[in-house]
């Protein structure tokens, strides 16, 4: 007689740990931006034909991060905020991260190039090949600059979302890949600096370990300032109009302010307030984003009134 | 005779088999609504039935 129970199993993945390969937190932000790239275009898709759209270009993108899963496992069994990730956590086997990865790559694309057209699907596929390949795999352990070039993975996906309407990539989608791509650093490096993660334990170059903590500061402000002219120029553009100047103009000043704030401390003072500044920054930086996109999905809503555009 | 209470590695599978049928089915039913939604707007198709179709003739003098 065989009881089960006395049987020691390996740990086995429910539903749920699948869809955490996925990273759906970063998933939900593709689908925004996606969304927002897809609406703002001047062509518009049938609902279901964008529902689809924006739901394979969410799939692609989870693809990617079951992808970067399966290679980073060994970085994310060292460092804390990672431990629980699915692979690292043994619920599911590495070999099975691989085959999810790749399957819903596969798949996203082609549903994606029936759903919308071929340049919106190559695009697609090289977000995917640029960041499970060149970031996770070959860029992430080698260089400090390493969130740079992954938030250009980050980018694309406003940018595909305009392809699905419009077929071609133009300066609007562009820019809104130049928005989140310059976005992303000061982003990341405000959190890095109040996170302390164990980075130089993992392996990975981080910007605060190899240049410093004042050096990373100065990046912030170096790249919020570069941020703000593609900020402000979408405005000028078809997708701009003076509801999205006047919100991107007040968000840059603020975003500006911040990063200056961060630039002038130093870490006495900001291991004195506990990173105040560092973490209002932080959390600032993802309404920048939210709202921006915001303002140029409301001057596409305002558009058929007559009142969005300039 | 009573069954064994069941494990929790049987219902972490159920959720897995669940959660991949739903998704299937759900996979279905868009491309299908994706189907009746191009077809529906499709332009200019054309069926390629018994019919003489004199503007798909090569045009004199081109050739």
């Amino acid at each position: 007689m065989t009881d089960i129970r006395s049987v020691d199993v390996p740990r086995e993945a429910g539903f749920g740990d699948f869809v955490q390969l996925l990273k759906p937190r970063v998933m939900s932000l593709v689908v925004f931006t996606a969304l927002v790239g897809l609406l703002v275009a001047p062509n518009n898709l049938h609902p279901i034909e964008a529902f689809a759209a924006i739901l394979f270009i969410a799939l692609g993108a989870g693809a990617s991060g079951a992808l970067n899963m399966w290679w980073d496992a060994d970085i994310d069994a060292v460092m804390r905020r990672t431990q629980s990730r699915p692979v690292p956590s043994g619920m599911v086997q590495p070999g099975e991260a691989l085959a999810v990865g790749l399957a819903l790559s596969g798949l996203s694309v082609v549903m994606l190039w029936l759903t919308a057209n071929a340049v919106a699907a190559g695009l697609l596929a090289f977000t995917i090949f640029f960041y499970a390949v060149v970031y996770s795999m070959w860029l992430k352990r080698l260089t400090p600059q390493n969130i740079v070039i992954g938030g250009a993975a980050g980018a694309f996906p406003p940018m595909i979302g305009w392809v699905c309407a419009t077929g071609s990539v133009s300066l609007e989608a562009v820019l809104m890949f130049m928005l989140i791509f310059v976005w992303t650093p000061p982003h990341f490096w405000a959190l890095a600096l109040f996170m302390k993660e164990d980075y130089s334990n993992a392996g990975v170059p981080m910007l605060t370990v190899t240049h410093g903590r004042k050096s990373t500061r100065a990046h912030i402000m170096a790249y919020t300032v570069m941020l703000t002219p593609f900020a402000i120029g979408t405005a000028f553009t078809s997708v701009g109009g003076p509801v999205y100047l006047a919100v991107a103009t007040v968000l840059s000043a603020e975003f500006l302010r911040g990063a200056y704030r961060i630039w002038r401390r130093d870490e006495i003072v900001a291991e004195a307030d506990k990173y105040k500044v560092e973490k209002a920054v932080f959390r600032f930086s993802l309404l920048y984003l939210f709202l921006l996109f915001g303002a140029l999905l409301a001057e596409a809503a305002l558009r058929p009134y007559g009142l969005g555009g300039w | 005779m009573s069954f064994q209470p069941e494990h929790e590695i049987h219902r972490r599978r159920f959720s897995r088999n669940l959660g991949v049928g739903l998704a299937l089915l759900a996979f279905i039913g868009l491309v299908f609504a994706l189907t009746v939604v191009k077809v529906t707007r499709g332009t200019s198709m054309q069926g390629y039935d018994h019919v003489v179709q004199p503007e798909m003739a090569p045009v004199e003098g081109t050739q």
